[in-house]
């Protein structure tokens, strides 16, 4: 198998005053050249430190613990900071979810385009990197790129800033881009463009995705596999199919059938009973099984491991649904 | 009341945990202590003409005097024990800038609350005083209005007051504004109870904290104003020796190398603004809502 | 834009004119500066002489309305004590000031920015706290107490640099400055850092503030994820919005150097505006008095007008909005 990443039992943690916070707390996946992965889950699930864990951008008190991270079978935990930061931007790129916030407000988009590119490539001229810029910029779908190079970033709408981030992101024509929650920010109607193009593009470029998303329906629309992640953990995975047409994890479950559509019009719509638990007070035994109506007094006591349901299904349940 | 009683011990402490602000509270009010009772503790009345000899004058530290008194900090050029000036000119600087930081306390904060309860074109003049003084630099200010009254005690407390009230206004206006619009204003209003009442006895008493944190600040801020220009000699007159002008009588000794007459009060004036600033500091880091996490 | 800085201009007007009147009618309150002008000994006549040449006979409502038609033209009196027009000598002394607040200004940025940035990157380490120790202290000491030690140090017992005057001043590009000698620069040094201290302080704590408010921005992150190297990331993406603030108010605080410069130039013997106004107000000589406070007014109105044109330059979204 042809991974592009490959991530092995990851634990990101948090070490604060008020004790340690497992924010990423032993999770495995990989994504292989040119797919597209969804990773889901609630705010807090962790999905957002994961994609920060691969890039390399964990700020104290976090830090990786312990697992591994292969890109391109190179294991990024070994990498000096200087290796880190010529992959970041080049092969493995990120976009973030507030385009509003993303962009820095007083440099011109060519600005931070150009230095994207010279980031990475210290011989290549001016010119040639504007030229590449803009037609980048052409790429994701701006209007007129060439006299959108000198704008700032308050002169665009919140769509079209989303794809000067994209822009950016593609500039170096990476092998993976990590995008978290990209369209959480905009228009329902811009939403789906944005995610349309993004499809596209990678279909084109064979750029590999890893989309975080709390979108269930967003998700399922993109990408070939889904990762469904819990208080620190992934609870279940497999190929979309098999997530939405026979989720097994109750946790999925309740996701599934919390989605609108799913409903008949008319009925309440379904909800997962409980809270979020604190990250900093997870209860022992499975982190879900307070709010899980399958649980048995094994869920209260010992964690559930991984187990390999079928060559794609993973699931980290006693008692899942066959 | 037992609520009110837990209130104020869980703001202690909290005020305690740093201990850099407890040890400055502590210098603090080791130097009020100094300051009140400077009479008695002094070993010498630094005043008392009959007791001082121009034989003694510019003794440098830990040497005797003709007396055979010994001057822990040395003598500056009248012949005056420095330890004993340096009580004696506490007491005068801290009361001038505590004196004058409760007059622009209290008028700050009648303009300042009154502006943001009555509103309208009282409030527009008030504030555009305000703003017009706050945007002009306080020593300049104090400068004009002893240039304009000569010195003295009342008119250098006069000046500070001028140039201090401004900022108190506008805290006591901020926060009164924020105040009013809550929900037991309105309710003391539906009561029918009268104006004052409800500006004193219930706005008030809730835009106390930054007042109090702009009131350490800012009587910080006026000892060393006032010891800046009594050093420039336009401040208190000579009768009343604070700290400046025990810096400013040294200065003139500068160039011989006696450096003790103006060093020595001058590191009195800066622990007391340093203890009174550091305490201030905590105070607002306390206050301050953004800074809790 | 144009409208707003008309407002601007007008509200300007006014404050000039209230100051005018409040600087004019408390100046004028001082002790009578007759007798300090005139030999005690001189006869009746001598005296009646001197009141009537320099209008002070004349109801202070007439002086007042004199002195604005006067000042209109440019002319702010003449001093009692050098016999000369007051706003002659305050232009041969500005240079001078000028040159003093300049320099400690550039002094306070130059250390200032590093300081603060890097007690904001990283505000748990030794080195952070001691900048911050260091910048409540450079806080709270009395400038003139400061401006004393130095001369202590460094010109009494180290005898490195010269404690009082200008120094010798050369001439670059037609403008005359102690700037450009080595004898000039070596006399401005203490001066200018006396000055600068307490800005320096304050810049420190808006860097520091600033750094860390903008540090979490997701802009930085952002700008990290596209593998720019650490130092881009401070000297431009952090720093040019870090300088908006600093810019605003370190723009409208150029008065209160110049308004401390008093201070220190009396210390130092520096012989610009503040010693002369200083020197002024003990010789009770009202002219220029009055000529200083009302040129040091239109300087502050003027600076806050730079301060919102440079605002506008520095920030797009405001520049923008600006000119629609």
């Amino acid at each position: 198998m042809d991974n592009i990443l490959k991530i092995e039992n990851l634990k990101t943690h948090f070490f604060t005053k008020n004790g340690i916070l497992k924010a990423v707390d032993d999770i495995s996946f990989n994504i292989k050249r040119g797919e597209i992965v969804g990773l889901v889950g609630e705010s807090g699930s962790g999905k957002s430190i994961t994609g920060f864990s691969i890039m390399g951008l964990i700020d104290a008190p976090g830090k990786i613990v312990s697992g591994n991270i292969l890109f391109n079978n190179h294991p990024l935990l070994n990498y000096t900071p200087d290796q880190m930061r010529n992959l970041r931007g080049n092969k493995l790129a990120m976009i973030f979810q507030d385009p509003m916030m993303t962009l820095n407000p007083v440099l011109r988009i060519d600005t931070q385009m150009i230095e994207t590119i010279k980031a990475h490539d210290k011989t290549i001229s001016v010119r040639n990197a504007f030229e590449i810029a803009r037609d980048t910029l052409g790429l994701v779908g701006i209007s007129s790129p060439e006299e959108r190079m000198k704008a700032y970033p308050h002169q665009f709408s919140g769509g079209m800033r989303q794809r000067v981030s994209i822009a950016i992101a593609m500039l170096n024509k990476p092998d993976l881009i990590i995008a978290d929650e990209p369209t959480t920010a905009l228009d329902v109607t811009i939403q789906g463009q944005v995610i349309y193009e993004m499809q596209e593009l990678c279909k084109k470029t064979g750029t590999a995705l890893l989309w975080i998303t709390h979108d269930l329906a967003v998700v399922a629309g993109i990408a070939s596999r889904i990762c469904v992640m819990y208080a620190g953990r992934i609870v279940e995975q497999g190929s979309v199919k098999e997530i939405i047409n026979n989720p097994m994890h109750p946790y999925t479950i309740g996701l599934i059938k919390s989605v609108p559509s799913q409903n008949k019009r008319g009925e309440p719509l379904h909800q997962i009973e409980g809270m979020v638990p604190s990250m900093l007070n997870l209860p022992d035994g499975c982190a879900f099984h307070d709010r899980c109506n399958q649980a048995t007094n094994n869920c209260k006591n010992s964690k559930p491991l991984e187990t390999n349901f079928s060559k794609t299904r993973v699931i980290r349940c006693f008692n899942f649904e066959r | 009341m037992s609520n009110e009683k837990t209130g104020l011990s869980k703001f202690w402490s909290e005020f305690t945990e740093n201990k850099i602000a407890l040890i400055s509270l502590l210098i603090f009010l080791f130097i009020v202590f100094v300051a009140i009772f400077a009479p008695i503790i002094s070993p010498t009345d630094p005043y008392d003409l009959s007791k001082v000899s121009i034989m003694d004058s510019r003794l440098p530290p830990l040497s005797e005097n003709f007396a055979g008194q010994t001057f822990l900090l040395g003598s500056d050029g009248a012949g005056r024990d420095m330890l004993s000036a340096i009580f004696y000119g506490l007491r005068v600087s801290l009361g001038v800038g505590v004196m004058s930081g409760i007059f622009a306390l209290i008028i700050g904060t009648f303009f300042g609350i009154s502006a943001a309860f009555f509103g309208g074109k009282y409030e527009t003049f008030i504030m555009r005083v305000v703003d017009i003084q706050l945007s002009f630099p306080s020593i300049l200010m104090a400068l004009i209005i002893l240039a304009a009254f000569g010195k003295g005690v009342e008119k250098t407390i006069i000046a500070l007051v001028l140039v201090q009230w401004a900022y108190y206004a506008r805290t006591a206006r901020a926060t009164a504004l924020v105040e009013r619009s809550k929900e037991y204003v309105e309710a003391a209003h539906c009561l029918a109870l009268g104006n004052k009442k409800i500006m004193f006895k219930h706005i008030l008493p809730n835009c106390m904290p930054p007042l109090i944190v702009v009131g350490t600040l800012q009587t910080a801020h006026a000892i060393s104003l006032e010891a800046t220009l009594s050093f420039l000699g336009l401040g208190l007159p000579i009768t009343e020796p604070s700290l400046g002008l025990l810096i400013g009588n040294g200065f003139e000794y500068m160039h011989t190398g006696d450096f003790w007459i103006s060093i020595f009060p001058g590191v009195a004036l800066l622990i007391t603004i340093v203890s009174i600033n550091l305490v201030g500091d905590h105070l607002r880091d306390m206050f301050n809502p953004r800074l809790k996490r | 834009m144009t409208a707003f800085l008309l407002k601007r201009s007008t509200q300007s007007l006014l404050v000039l004119f209230i100051m005018s009147l409040l600087v004019f009618s408390g100046v004028n309150l001082v002790g009578d500066p007759v007798e300090m002008l005139i030999n005690p000994e001189a006869d009746q006549e001598d005296v009646e002489r001197v009141i009537r040449e320099l209008g002070l006979d004349r109801p202070i409502t007439e002086q007042y309305w004199f002195f604005l038609v006067n000042a209109f033209k440019g002319d702010l009196g003449t001093s009692f004590v050098f016999g000369e027009p007051a706003l002659k000598l305050i232009i041969q002394r500005m240079p001078a000031t000028l040159e003093l607040a300049f320099f400690s200004l550039f002094i306070s940025i130059i250390f200032a920015l590093p300081l603060g940035i890097y007690a904001g990157l990283k505000p748990e380490s030794k080195i952070s706290k001691l900048i911050m120790a260091g910048s409540i202290l450079g806080f709270s000491m009395p400038t003139f107490w400061v401006g004393i030690i130095f001369i202590m140090i460094f010109a009494v017992h180290l005898g490195w640099l010269p404690s009082t005057g200008r120094g010798e001043i050369g001439t670059f590009m037609g403008i005359h400055s102690s700037l450009f000698t080595l004898d000039g620069l070596s006399h401005i040094f203490l001066p200018a850092l006396n000055l600068a201290l307490f800005k320096l302080s304050s810049i420190v704590r808006l860097t520091r503030a600033g750094t860390r408010e903008i540090i979490h921005q997701d802009y930085i992150k952002f700008a990290r994820a596209k593998g720019l190297s650490e130092n881009r990331v401070i000297n431009t993406h952090l720093l040019k919005n870090i300088l908006i603030p600093i810019v605003t108010v370190v723009g409208l605080e150029f008065g209160s150097l110049i308004a401390f410069s008093t201070v220190t130039e009396t210390i130092f013997a520096w012989p610009g505006m503040g010693k002369l106004i200083i020197d002024s107000i003990y010789n009770l000589d009202r002219p220029v008095i009055v000529a200083y406070l009302m040129i040091i007014v239109f300087f502050f109105v003027f600076l806050n007008l730079i301060v919102d044109i440079l605002y506008t330059i520095l920030d797009p979204r405001v520049r923008i909005q600006g000119s629609k």
